[in-house]
């Protein structure tokens, strides 16, 4: 299954991965009106760390044992067939925040604005290539199938 | 081959789909003296408080069992399990035969020796039917106010839905403090002053000793220093104990709960046990306990799963954690809440202008335990630097900074789990 | 302190309207051109600190951000330009020598624009380059005067020694760029790229990284006056050598890498302290006359046990061709002439923009002084200096050069916006720096595959203007002027050029 790995040596810390997700997962998916126009705002699903020099984008790895999976107490966190990506259903979803604590690389959000739920990457449902992907200018992320030992 | 699963929660879910997973053919039975189809039982408070309707209370989709082809015997009890004919007794005389064994019977609630508990208005707070009743009961009778025993999760969930129904709630609690066995001093206090804030009555170091009313129902309890407190109804909500009642004339081992190998198999082989049920090692505190949460149910059970249909794999152990909001308020609590003795070092931010409380406790380096109260993003760093053991010596400085991620450890452990190899609860 | 006396260069316009206040371009810039206001969330320019590299411009999700002249004009004048007054303005503000990097930018005649090429017509037919091999194979290196077969034997064999050559797929080679005025990714691009497309590059005055050694069957290594991380290792990893005495963008003085360039890495690879100044003299010390020069050639050769070729590399001046013909005379292999549009890392604005002569003039004299004095074959003419595109490099061969070495050409296609502050340390693109922060803007694998492309559509251009012509072989447009024709020249310039008029025919 195809997955989105991270670079750190070329992640330049510009952060257009996180404009473009909240784009991608906003009503409108038009950049001008997604941040200037809906309130309350989308939240991106990427996350990027930066520590002097240092920086690289930090999404959802879609664990093949994901341990949100097995925290959640609703069922909302699912795996999706067609892509094999782990998704939170957000309308089972009651925020009780099972996922945060038990995702060792803490990528999931609380949605406080709008629905109180978990937010997470969702690999774009399926796009060819996540938009994180298309937009890094430095191709720090990349997706692309890897047979791991 | 036959699988049969004693009990419907999430321990049996893992299990079927693990053994699903590799075994397409094999007949699954799944026994459990409830009757519903399998539900979150975490959501029973939010069921009683009306925050949820009923039709969101089913932990899988409506046609699990079909799609999983499961034969049900649900409202059925399990009378005796005879381990050597590999038979189930069934509590209006059927026999089941099983090849492979889970007993998955959950947790039953803990009820202390109190007079008066035969009365009408005293409950448990551990099951959907228990929810449903209550509510008919307070809608009925009608109820003003309620005595909750337990200062625990159990007994503080069950208290913040009673009090959106518009009860006025007590609750009793032993120890010094509530969420004694999950959180510090400082965070219990922050959460009773909020609840005390919505108009709880929170009474410390004290027990029930005696439920009193007429035949219309109760009228008052009697507190161990002599305080009498007006109620029409109790509810018990202490917590659970493995339900390991089933055992009782079989050769299976038991401790605190039914006790497993590290391939969630019992004493007798073909027979597995998972969930509340079981006790497993605590790789915080180097016993063996029952840590009886959700995630580590589904987990021990897709565990078993795995062995019981033919593909062996280990469980290495757990910790405590509990992830609960109280008064809008999100907390999360992982491993040890306070520091035992000396050896121990403890990181902690408060500010009680946004409310907000963090806590680390390290030992050697290594963390042990973590609070948070108010701000809980990314928690699950630290779940996962607990579990993996990792030295965070050289980063304790900014451990509760609202940078510190990924980035801050060493790239080895980066690596490792951003290629996303296995990683476990 | 003292207020600046002069408007800023540039002007940053930001469209309200289409700005998102999401503050890539107050991330990205590395001069702190842009502010966040985090109480207004709003995002606004000081354009004192604008160097106009459009790294905002370029990254800005909305296209939000333009970055004009600043519109504000000083009364006109064609003798004081703005430009004149603001090195003044700027001169008596710090007193030091004003500096400025890439090439030469003042509007001195672009010979190249002024040189057309054949076609074929009727006669001669053209070649289409997608049907019929077409070679642009080159050999940089000495020629034997004679060559001598031995029809003894199976077959024929050739019984001369040749001289070492070095083999190049296109004529296009990178120029000297050094380890230092460059990041290690801009190099490790430029290694992988010529070592993929069948050419060279140049490790320039900076020595070379032990991480490229393994590219060191396309490098050409470079013994500059400074000597930086010259050792036995060095010479012998090379594929050739080339002694540097000077450069176009700075001819008579020497090479100067600011401290603030010198990292750990770059201290160990130039084998120099770290943060100092890397200064290299203006001559080479043991270089005071063309008979040292040969000296100094020979040494090498002795080193490298005449295994490769050894170069020189000078600046185009005035006396340019007698100056080639001695080194040619001295013993080198191949003679690397730089013009006067070369660029650099840092030099000082006045001796980049007043000092040397144009490459096409220079090549032009060169070859053509070689050949009068028969000893055109001895040594191969490499031309650098300010190449743009295929054309520029096809004119240059026919002018006389064997090959082509392109800087600035290659640094674009990496990205470079040609903003002239390298010597800053900077770049806001990750190549004219040695900040971590920056240098990792420069993904070599996205750059070299931009210099690859650039080098494939260059060479399928040449291609292309060869097939025209009716060749099929570079090397038959090598010094052959008569497929040149001039547009707009003066007697003198058509002369020296030795081309003739458009217009004029055989």
């Amino acid at each position: 299954m195809k997955r989105i790995y991270v670079h750190e040596e070329y992640c330049i810390g510009c952060r257009l991965c996180e404009i473009h997700c909240l784009v991608q997962h906003s009503r409108s998916k038009k950049i001008l009106k997604a941040f200037k126009e809906e309130f309350p705002r989308a939240v991106s699903r990427v996350l990027v760390e930066e520590h002097g020099y240092l920086s690289f984008a930090l999404q959802c790895r879609h664990c093949e044992e994901a341990p949100c999976l097995e925290a959640c107490i609703t069922g909302a966190m699912y795996r999706d067939k067609r892509t094999d990506a782990v998704l939170c259903n957000e309308k089972k979803c009651v925020g009780c925040w099972m996922c945060i604590m038990v995702c060792p690389f803490g990528v999931i959000k609380r949605d406080l604005e709008s629905n109180k739920v978990a937010s997470k990457c969702d690999l774009c449902l399926g796009e060819e290539m996540p938009v994180c992907v298309q937009n890094c200018p430095n191709e720090a992320l990349t997706f692309e199938e890897r047979t791991e030992t | 081959m036959n699988y049969t699963i004693i009990g419907n929660s999430a321990a049996a879910v893992g299990a079927v789909e693990a053994i699903r997973r590799y075994d397409r053919k094999g007949e699954i039975v799944v026994v459990s003296r409830e009757p519903y189809s399998v539900y979150s039982r975490p959501l029973i408070s939010h069921l009683l408080a009306g925050h949820i309707q009923e039709n969101r209370i089913f932990y899988r989709e409506k046609d699990f069992y079909k799609r999983n082809r499961i034969q049900t015997f649900l409202r059925r009890e399990v009378k005796a399990i005879q381990a050597k004919s590999h038979l189930l007794l069934l509590d209006d005389g059927e026999r089941l035969g099983f090849e492979k064994l889970l007993i998955a019977t959950g947790g039953c609630p803990i009820i202390p020796p109190v007079k008066g508990i035969n009365r009408r208005g005293v409950f448990t707070f551990t099951t959907w039917d228990d929810a449903k009743e209550i509510r008919r009961y307070v809608r009925k009778k009608p109820v003003e106010s309620a005595v909750v025993i337990g200062g625990g999760l159990i007994g503080l969930k069950a208290m913040e839905a009673l009090m959106a129904l518009g009860l006025r709630i007590t609750v009793i609690e032993l120890m010094d403090r509530i969420l004694s066995a999950t959180f510090d001093k400082k965070a219990s206090e922050m959460i009773e002053r909020q609840l005390k804030a919505k108009g709880a009555n929170l009474i410390t170091e004290n027990t029930v000793e005696e439920i009193l009313g007429s035949h219309n129902g109760i009228e008052e309890v009697l507190l161990k220093d002599g305080r009498r407190l007006k109620c029409q109804m109790v509810i018990f909500g202490i917590g659970v104990v493995p339900n390991i009642g089933l055992l009782k004339d079989t050769p299976i081992r038991s401790n605190k709960g039914i006790r497993v190998n590290i391939h969630m198999e019992t004493n007798i082989s073909s027979i597995y046990a998972a969930g509340d049920v079981v006790e497993i090692p605590d790789i915080l505190l180097d016993t063996v306990r029952p840590i009886a949460i959700w995630p580590n149910a589904y987990r021990q059970g897709w565990i078993a799963g795995c062995n019981m249909a033919g593909t062996p794999r280990r469980y290495e152990g757990s910790f405590a954690m509990n992830s609960i909001e109280i008064c809008g308020i999100p907390t999360i609590s992982v491993g040890m809440a306070e520091a035992p003795e000396n050896g121990f070092e403890i990181i902690q931010e408060l500010d009680s202008k946004s409310g907000t409380y963090k806590k680390i406790i390290l030992k050697d380096g290594v963390i042990v335990g973590a609070i948070f109260i108010g701000e809980i993003d990314r928690a699950g760093i630290y779940t996962g630097l607990i579990r993996e053991k990792i030295d965070v010596s050289g980063v304790k400085d900014i451990l509760l900074r609202e940078d510190f991620g990924f980035i801050s450890l060493p790239r080895e452990y980066r690596k490792h789990l951003v290629r996303g190899e296995g990683v476990f609860l | 302190m003292a207020y600046a006396l002069y408007p800023s260069e540039f002007r940053i316009e930001r469209d309200q309207d289409r700005c998102i206040a999401c503050q890539v371009c107050v991330r990205q810039c590395a001069n702190d051109g842009h502010i966040y206001d985090s109480e207004d969330d709003f995002v606004s320019s000081d354009e004192s600190r604008c160097v106009g590299c459009h790294r905002c411009g370029t990254l800005c999700p909305t296209g939000a951000i333009t970055i004009r002249e600043n519109p504000m004009h000083f009364k006109t004048n064609a003798n004081w330009t703005a430009r004149a007054l603001r090195d003044i303005y700027k001169q008596a503000e710090t007193g030091g020598v004003l500096l400025t990097g890439m090439g030469c930018d003042r509007s001195y005649p672009i010979y190249f624009d002024r040189i057309l090429l054949n076609a074929s017509q009727v006669t001669n037919p053209s070649i289409d380059p997608l049907r019929e091999p077409m070679e642009l194979r080159t050999f940089l290196g000495s020629k034997p005067d004679r060559i001598e077969l031995d029809p003894s034997g199976k077959g024929i064999r050739l019984s001369t020694n040749l001289a070492p050559q070095l083999v190049l797929e296109t004529p296009i080679l990178f120029s000297a760029m050094s380890y230092g005025s460059i990041s290690y990714n801009a190099c490790w691009a430029l290694a992988r790229a010529a070592k993929v497309e069948g050419t060279f590059y140049n490790t320039g005055e900076g020595g070379l990284h032990r991480d490229f050694y393994p590219y060191g069957e396309n490098t050409i290594v470079q013994v500059a006056s400074g000597r930086f991380g010259v050792h036995a290792d060095y010479l012998d990893v090379a594929a050739a050598i080339e002694i540097k005495i000077g450069q176009g963008a700075k001819p008579g003085i020497g090479g100067h890498l600011p401290g603030e360039k010198v990292s750990e890495q770059i201290s160990q690879t130039r084998m120099i302290p770290v943060g100092t100044d890397a200064l290299s003299p203006a001559p080479h010390h043991d270089i005071y006359s063309i008979e040292d020069l040969r000296q100094l050639i020979f040494a090498l050769k002795e080193a490298t046990r005449y295994s490769k070729p050894v170069g020189v590399k000078i600046a185009a001046v005035h006396n340019v061709a007698p100056i080639a013909s001695g080194i040619v005379r001295a013993g080198a292999d191949m003679v690397a002439i730089d013009g006067l549009r070369g660029g650099t890392g840092a030099a000082p604005i006045t001796i980049r923009d007043n000092v040397g002569i144009p490459i096409e003039l220079a090549i032009a004299a060169v070859d053509s002084r070689l050949r009068e004095e028969g000893i055109r074959h001895r040594a191969s003419i490499i031309a650098a200096g300010g190449f743009r595109n295929s054309a520029d490099v096809t004119k240059a061969i026919a002018l006389g050069a064997d090959a082509v070495y392109i800087g600035t050409a290659a640094l674009v296609a990496m990205g470079c916006h040609l903003c002239q502050k390298c010597y800053t340390g900077k770049c806001n693109w990750g190549i004219a720096t040695q900040d971590p922060y920056l240098t990792k803007r420069l993904n070599p694998k996205i750059a070299e595959r931009r210099l690859g492309n650039l080098l494939r559509g260059w060479s399928l251009e040449i291609k292309e203007m060869l097939g025209g012509m009716g060749i099929n072989a570079i090397e038959s447009l090598r010094g052959n002027r008569e497929h040149l024709r001039g547009v707009g020249l003066t007697e003198a310039e058509l002369k020296i050029l030795g081309i003739k008029s458009a217009g004029e025919a055989w």
